[in-house]
């Protein structure tokens, strides 16, 4: 098969803030970049973030990056690195003065400054009073910065391939990354893209549940991608529920609701994060919060005739503080739950929102192998954003520090690849069995003939994590969801597609982001059964205590033989002192 | 509820159609989760979409003869047939789904992004917030496209006229304190087709999802040209 072949310094895999924000610093050094994405950049779903991203500006109330790294460390419930958070809280700052200085729209104080509002988790002085760290721009965050680090893109003039689909990493004879082969969506051809360097920035995947604030094009791509190049991914069994997505549909409504001043009621009319988190109310961490209103419903104090949800209540804001600050919650109330906010309450639940994990990667956005009892740096390889774990979000992240995370480490990938490029200035020769195996994915869908169809596999598949990797987790329920996960990969080469075309065939992407699904599913329904104890975002009422004698380490999935594997957490700092574990008490 | 839904696929050798598709519908259904429904049906079906909440702007298409984005528009307010195009003026790829090249061409022309000719403070650059107030109302553009596909004066000239889209982000550029490019943006408006073909007939602004105003902008635009002229 004569292949279609482009090549460049560096390759892209994603536009959203990660891989846009990597994307300036290559294009901005003269590097040639290629950008691929399987949507037009302002369609990723960063457009969709909310609240805002954190950063000790100290514009509102007193902070400093290091009573942030603090809250970061005991947000994670101590199972995040300390020296990528402490690194993360220290680039906070230049991060977004450059964002303002690339043009974000952020709203503003009095004084001209920058806007920052109260979020989740948040303290000043190592657990003290609430802190207000979450830069904002009203509640259209992701919005301002992606279309602005787009339009940053634009001036830079970095190569995009809009609209196209990424398949599988290519290799050398030594396992070496040298590029990607993509699908262009318009014309259904393949093309082999070949980079120096290249950087997965995938984003999440939150279509493996479902009900979940992700878009349809959460699917993991990125994650599978390097799974099947034989690299794991890390503590796959933290996956964040949002505490408040719109009850039955999944859309957020960010905390920044509650950052604002709103609060939760149950069915009685009862303010119930006071019993659970006396000190931080409603603003207590997510896990916590998530936990909080399930059990709520659970023990029979849900609001609405089915008592299956909790209320959010703002109308005490007033509509002048809704329409400045919360204008496009607001819109979505009405929208998709027919409640105007500026008198009535949100029905809100928990809706899968963020995965803690995904490839293992160093402060440097260099991805990460196991090698002997320590670890070493994959030469060519990068990831960055949501698909990545650096990890600093540990057992839960807060709110408004994964912007943080994606500008972060997109910036400082793109700044380490400059260097890698000047140290690497040949490509490599790919292999060409690694080659067959990327074109096989795609031809595999070729195939004719009758069998379960894409769309009720993924059905399938998204109720089962719904049903068994969940806010609460036993043994038992995850031994099933494992299970049923093992035989939908049984059935998978039996899927068949109807529509063998080659223009703009949506099903077959649509396939393919479904062996993706299962990849990642896998990994964290494996990931999480063997986790015995309760920390963050995995709450076991089998193992109710977090053990950190046990399991103060990260896991690890490789996809060969679902094997798992663990690695300690990097508990020292770059400069300060550690944090050691403590009791978490919000 | 009934669907009417135009179909194109380039590679069957069959001209453009309408289909019927009969689909069970649910209380709060959007738009979408019909396309979606076709789809569930039919996997030949194709459509873009993503969000699911009117944030990334990928699934505009014309509906009942307007433009709308289908995750945000509730079923129970269309009538019966529902029918479903893509946008109009475009070229068609397949299904619903059209070559938005030229729009997006139109909007990098503008050259949309902030340009200084200051040296950068080490902090933010400051601004007021009545000088932010300002960018409300034009920086939520969600590029969706829904605005220029039903400007006649894009149908006519997408190549030479800018569209409403791409004008009112030269406004939001225009409008932004902090950007320092003021006359080389008016500069290059000027002439009779990329902003002056623009004849206030408001279409953009009764189809935009987002209740934004580009004729406003672009009557902003024309104000700041002639006090530029005086
Ligand atoms: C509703 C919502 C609100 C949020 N609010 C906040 C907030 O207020 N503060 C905060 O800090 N965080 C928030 N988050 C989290 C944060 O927005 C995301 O974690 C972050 O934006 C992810 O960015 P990313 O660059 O990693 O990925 P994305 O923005 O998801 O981008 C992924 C990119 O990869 C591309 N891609 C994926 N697969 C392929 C493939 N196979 N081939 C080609 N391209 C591919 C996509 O096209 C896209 O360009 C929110 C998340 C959601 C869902
Ligand atoms: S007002 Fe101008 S831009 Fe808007 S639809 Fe009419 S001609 Fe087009
Ligand atoms: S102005 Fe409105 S209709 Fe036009 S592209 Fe922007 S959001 Fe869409
Ligand atoms: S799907 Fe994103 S705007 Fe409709």
């Amino acid at each position: 098969m004569s292949l279609n072949r482009r090549n460049f310094d560096a390759l892209i895999i994603g536009a959203g803030g990660a891989g846009l924000n990597a994307a300036i610093q290559l294009a901005n050094a003269d590097l040639r970049v290629a950008v691929v994405s399987k949507v037009f950049p302002t369609r990723s779903h960063t457009v969709a973030a909310q609240g805002g991203v954190n950063a000790a500006l100290a514009n509102v109330l007193p902070d400093n990056w290091h009573w942030h790294m603090f809250d970061t460390v005991k947000g994670s419930d101590y199972l995040g690195d300390q020296d990528a958070i402490e690194f993360m809280c220290r680039e906070a700052i230049p991060t977004v003065y450059e964002l303002e200085h690339n043009g974000v729209p952020f709203s503003r104080l009095d004084n001209g400054k920058i806007y920052q509002r109260p979020f989740g988790g948040q303290s000043q002085n190592f657990g003290g009073d609430q802190a207000a760290r979450t830069c904002a721009a009203a509640d259209r965050t992701g919005h301002a910065i992606l279309h602005t680090l787009y339009q940053q893109n634009l001036r830079a003039k970095t190569h995009f391939f809009d609209e196209f689909f990424a398949l599988d990493l290519v290799r050398d004879a030594e396992g070496v990354v040298c590029g990607a082969l993509v699908l262009e969506i318009e014309t259904g051809e393949p093309l082999l893209i070949e980079a120096k360097c290249t950087l997965l920035a995938t984003g999440g995947c939150g279509q493996v549940f479902r009900t979940t604030s992700n878009a349809h094009i959460n699917t993991g791509d990125g994650m599978a991608m390097a799974l099947r190049a034989g690299v794991p991914l890390m503590d796959m069994e933290f996956y964040q529920f949002h505490p408040t997505g719109i009850a039955g549909k999944g859309m957020l409504i960010t905390e920044g609701v509650r950052g604002e001043g709103g609060y939760l009621l149950n069915g009685r009319g009862e303010r119930f994060m006071e019993r659970y988190a006396p000190k931080a109310k409603d603003l207590a961490s997510r896990d916590v919060v998530a936990r909080s209103i399930v059990t709520e419903v659970k023990e029979g104090r849900g609001a609405g005739p089915k008592g299956d949800h909790v209320l959010l209540k703002l109308d005490h804001l007033g509509e002048s503080v809704i329409a400045k600050r919360l204008p496009g919650i607001r819109e979505s109330a009405r929208i998709f739950a027919g409640v105007d906010p500026v008198v009535e309450p949100i029905p809100v639940f928990p809706t899968a929102h963020y995965v803690m994990g995904g490839i293992p990667t160093d402060r440097f956005g260099r991805v990460v192998m196991p090698v002997g009892s320590g670890e070493e740096a994959m030469p060519g390889l990068y990831a960055a954003g949501e698909c990545a774990c650096a990890s600093v979000h540990g057992a839960n992240r807060l709110g408004g520090n994964s912007l943080l995370d994606i500008l972060v480490f997109g910036r400082l990938a793109g700044k380490n690849i400059i260097d890698y490029v000047k140290d690497n200035p040949f490509h490599r020769d790919i292999d060409p069995s690694s080659l067959d195996y990327a074109v096989g994915r795609l031809k595999r869908w070729d195939q004719h003939g009758k069998g379960p169809s894409v769309h009720e596999t993924r059905e399938k598949l998204t109720r089962c994590m719904e049903d068994h990797a969940g806010v609460f987790r036993t043994e038992e329920i995850m031994a099933e969801g494992l299970e049923k996960m093992k035989e939908i990969r049984a059935e998978m080469p039996d899927v068949r597609l109807t529509d063998h075309s080659r223009v703009f065939n949506t099903a077959r992407i649509e396939a393919l982001e479904l062996e993706n699904l299962l990849d990642v599913g896998m990994a964290l329904a494996a990931s999480a059964l063997y986790r015995q104890e309760s920390r963050g975002a995995h709450s076991r009422p089998d193992y109710p205590k977090r053990d950190d004698v046990n399991w103060l380490k990260h896991t690890l999935y490789f996809l060969e033989g679902d094997r798992l594997d663990y690695k300690p957490v990097r508990t020292k700092p770059l400069t300060v002192e550690s944090f050691p574990p403590k009791e978490r008490v919000y | 509820m009934k669907f009417r839904v135009y179909r194109y696929d380039p590679e069957s050798g069959q001209k453009p159609h309408m289909q019927d598709y009969d689909i069970e519908t649910f209380r709060g259904m959007m738009l979408r989760d019909a396309l979606k429904a076709i789809k569930a049906q039919d996997e030949t079906f194709a459509f873009r979409h993503s969000c699911g909440e009117g944030v990334c702007g990928s699934d505009g298409v014309n509906v009942n003869g307007t433009n709308k984005l289908a995750c945000v528009t509730p079923i129970a307010d269309l009538k019966e047939p529902v029918e479903v195009r893509p946008f109009p003026g475009r070229p068609v790829i397949r299904d619903l789904v059209v070559d938005m090249t030229q729009f997006y061409e139109q909007y990098k022309a503008i050259e949309p992004w902030l340009k200084r000719k200051e040296p950068t403070p080490e902090q933010e650059i400051l601004q007021s917030p009545a000088d932010r107030d300002k960018l409300d109302g034009l920086y939520e553009c969600i590029m969706c496209g829904c605005c220029s596909t039903f400007c006649p004066s894009f149908w006519w000239n997408p190549e030479k006229f800018l569209g409403p889209q791409a004008l009112l982000s030269a406004w939001r550029f225009l409008a932004d304190s902090r950007d320092q490019a003021k006359d080389e943006r008016l500069d290059f408006l000027e002439g009779p087709y990329k902003l002056f073909r623009c004849h206030s007939i408001m279409n953009c602004v009764e189809v935009c999802p987002k209740g934004l105003n580009p004729t406003k902008a672009i009557g902003h635009i024309k104000e700041l040209m002639l006090k530029k002229a005086v």
